[in-house]
Parts: structure tokens; sequence; C-alpha cells
């Protein structure tokens, strides 16, 4: 198969022993596979992609116009929609066709996109790593915003100033991951280092243009 | 079950020998050329849970400390010889990094044989 792009569900975060003994971090993610419901094609949509269905759930789960949509494609209903663009939609996929985690193996290099965890009204010290200033010895400033500008020119506060203000919750893709094990059965995917979000959170998985040193490069 | 405890219970081995803080271990270990390595000397503590179990190993090596932590679960450890159960009162025996030469030594610990083999 050419096309590597998969949901998950991200389950948490363990160690796995190499050949060497080194201990790897890994996080876990379990999928019960995605169906293709939907080719995108240039000619009706302007890009390629494959649309995918992931979770099934009840009819009465969905709103009209995506009860008609599966009611037409005969298939169960699904509660999670998402496309993976191509660059070329391969021949020996079709509609209705199953993606499971057989489609990597260990050492595919892979990008996972998810939400982060919500960390709400952050400070300038968490959100943009401001310095700070000391903690005791009579110092007054200790995690202010400090200095915003200038005075009297440019007498306003540039556009984009790092202020405090919501963090997390954003959409965040961590690329050149490395696949460390896949276990077909359960539908487990060992991935190594750390993935966004929350446990239970959804994620999309996709084979990576980046390669990593030391690790062999994606045909 | 919680796949991720099923896949550390997957790795645990269980063909490691039991052993306590303040037992006189040899830790045979493998090295990348295929060599086997032994380090003797006193687990001083044995830490974490599961997968993450570590142990910790003291020597004094030319009148130089040395210690040494393994992970318990690793494959590169071939495996534990028990040369010397010791008698502790302690879990963790950091102890002994301040004392030398008799003050560092363990009592050995009576055991009777039946207790172990139960």
């Amino acid at each position: 198969m050419v096309i590597k792009g998969i949901l998950a569900r991200k389950i948490g975060m363990t160690q796995v022993f190499d050949e060497q003994g080194n201990r790897v971090p890994v996080t876990v993610v379990k999928t019960t596979g995605c169906k293709v419901l939907q080719k995108r094609t240039v000619e009706k949509d302007g890009y390629n992609a494959l649309l995918l269905g992931f979770e099934e759930t009840k009819e009465s789960k969905l709103n009209k116009p995506l009860q008609g949509f599966f009611k037409k494609l005969g298939m169960p209903f699904y509660r999670i929609l998402k496309e993976i663009r191509v660059d070329k939609l391969p021949d020996d996929i079709n509609v209705g066709d199953d993606i499971k985690v057989s489609i990597f193996k260990p050492g595919d290099i892979v990008d996972v996109t998810g939400t982060s965890k919500g960390k709400g009204f952050a400070g300038g010290v968490k959100r943009w790593h401001y310095g700070g200033g000391g903690a005791s010895h009579g110092s007054m400033f200790h995690r202010a915003p400090g200095s915003i500008g200038a005075s009297s020119y440019p007498s306003r506060v540039f556009k984009g100033h790092h202020f405090p203000g919501r963090m997390g919750g954003d959409t965040v893709t961590i690329k050149a991951l490395e696949i460390v094990k896949v276990i077909e059965e359960e539908g487990l995917l060992l991935i190594k280092g750390a993935v966004p979000g929350a446990r239970n959170s959804l994620l999309i998985i996709k084979d990576s243009k980046k390669t990593k040193k030391g690790v062999r490069v994606n045909e | 079950m919680d796949p991720i405890l099923l896949l550390e219970k997957q790795q645990i081995r269980q063909d490691l020998e039991n052993f306590k803080p303040g037992d006189l271990v040899r830790v045979y270990t493998k090295s990348p050329e295929g060599r086997l390595q032994v380090f003797e000397g006193t687990v001083i503590a044995i830490k974490g849970s599961g997968i993450n179990r570590s142990f910790t190993v003291r020597k004094i090596s030319y009148g130089v400390g040395v210690e040494k932590v393994f992970p318990l679960y690793s494959p590169i450890i071939d495996k534990v010889e028990v040369v010397r159960r010791g008698k502790v009162r302690r879990a963790k025996l950091y102890y002994l990094r301040t004392k030398i030469g008799k003050e560092a030594k363990i009592k050995e610990a009576r055991i009777k044989e039946t207790s172990i083999n139960e």
C-alpha cells in the first residue's frame, strides 16, 4: 500500500528495551482500523484525498446529511471522518477497504497530529518561556510580563507581542517519530517518544516526509 | 486489560534469581561484542515497579567506591548470581556510602533452606 495514514487514540506511555538493552520511551496508540469512505479526486474535488471513517456509532448520533451519506454508501455509521491528502490516489485502495495498523512496520518514520492538553489561562513564563525574575533576596519581580515596548517611539505595542493568555488545546504535529513496534492483533502501534494530547485523544498518524539521522529513508 | 500493563507484563523476565538489598551478588551482563562482563558487589537499593524496576550494586574497587545501576528486566542482563545473603534492616543501604572497611560490612543472613525454596 502506498498511502500511509490512520486514525488512532492515544493510550499512554511506557518503555521497551531494544536489542542493546537501552530503554526506549514509547507512546502506545490503539486503533480499531479505519474504513475508506470516499476517494476525492482532482477532477471532482480539486485535490486527491482519501476520506477515512473511524469508530462506528449509532445512526441516531449523526445528523441527517451524514445519515444520508452513510446510507447511500451502504456502510456502517462512523463517528469521525477525516481526510488524508495524497499526491496520487493509489489504485489498490477502493472505497470500503479497511486500513489497519499493518500499513506501518517497525522503523517507519511518521508524523503524529493531535490536540495538545489545555493549560487554561497561562502566564508568560509558562506560555512563552519568559525568564522571570529572582524568587528571593528582595527581588520584587517574579513572573510578571515586564516591559512590553518603548515609550515615545513607537508609542504602541507591536502586534503579535507575547502575552499571557489561553494556552494548549491547539492542533500540534510532532514530526519524524519512529515506529518501534506494530501489534496487529490488538491494533496497537508503539511510537518512539511523546505525542500531543491527553490519553484517549484522537491522533492522525501519517507517513512522514522527513527522515531521521541514522534511520532508513522512506521510499 | 489495559494494553500498557499487558505490554509491560510481557517484558518482565521470570528467569532471574530473587535477591534483596544487602545481598552480595554477581551481575553478568552481555557486552556489545557478546562477551560476558561480571560486576560483583552489594545490592544497596531496588527501585521502581513493573518494567521500570532497577537495582544499584556497590563495590569498592582499588579503594574507590563504584556503583552501578542496572535495569532489572534489561535483556543485557544475562544472570544475577547471589554469592551471599545479607542481613540488613533497611530497604535502601545508602549509609554504606559513608562507611569504609569493617564498618561497611554486612552480616550474613541465616536463612533456613526451606524458607528460600518455598
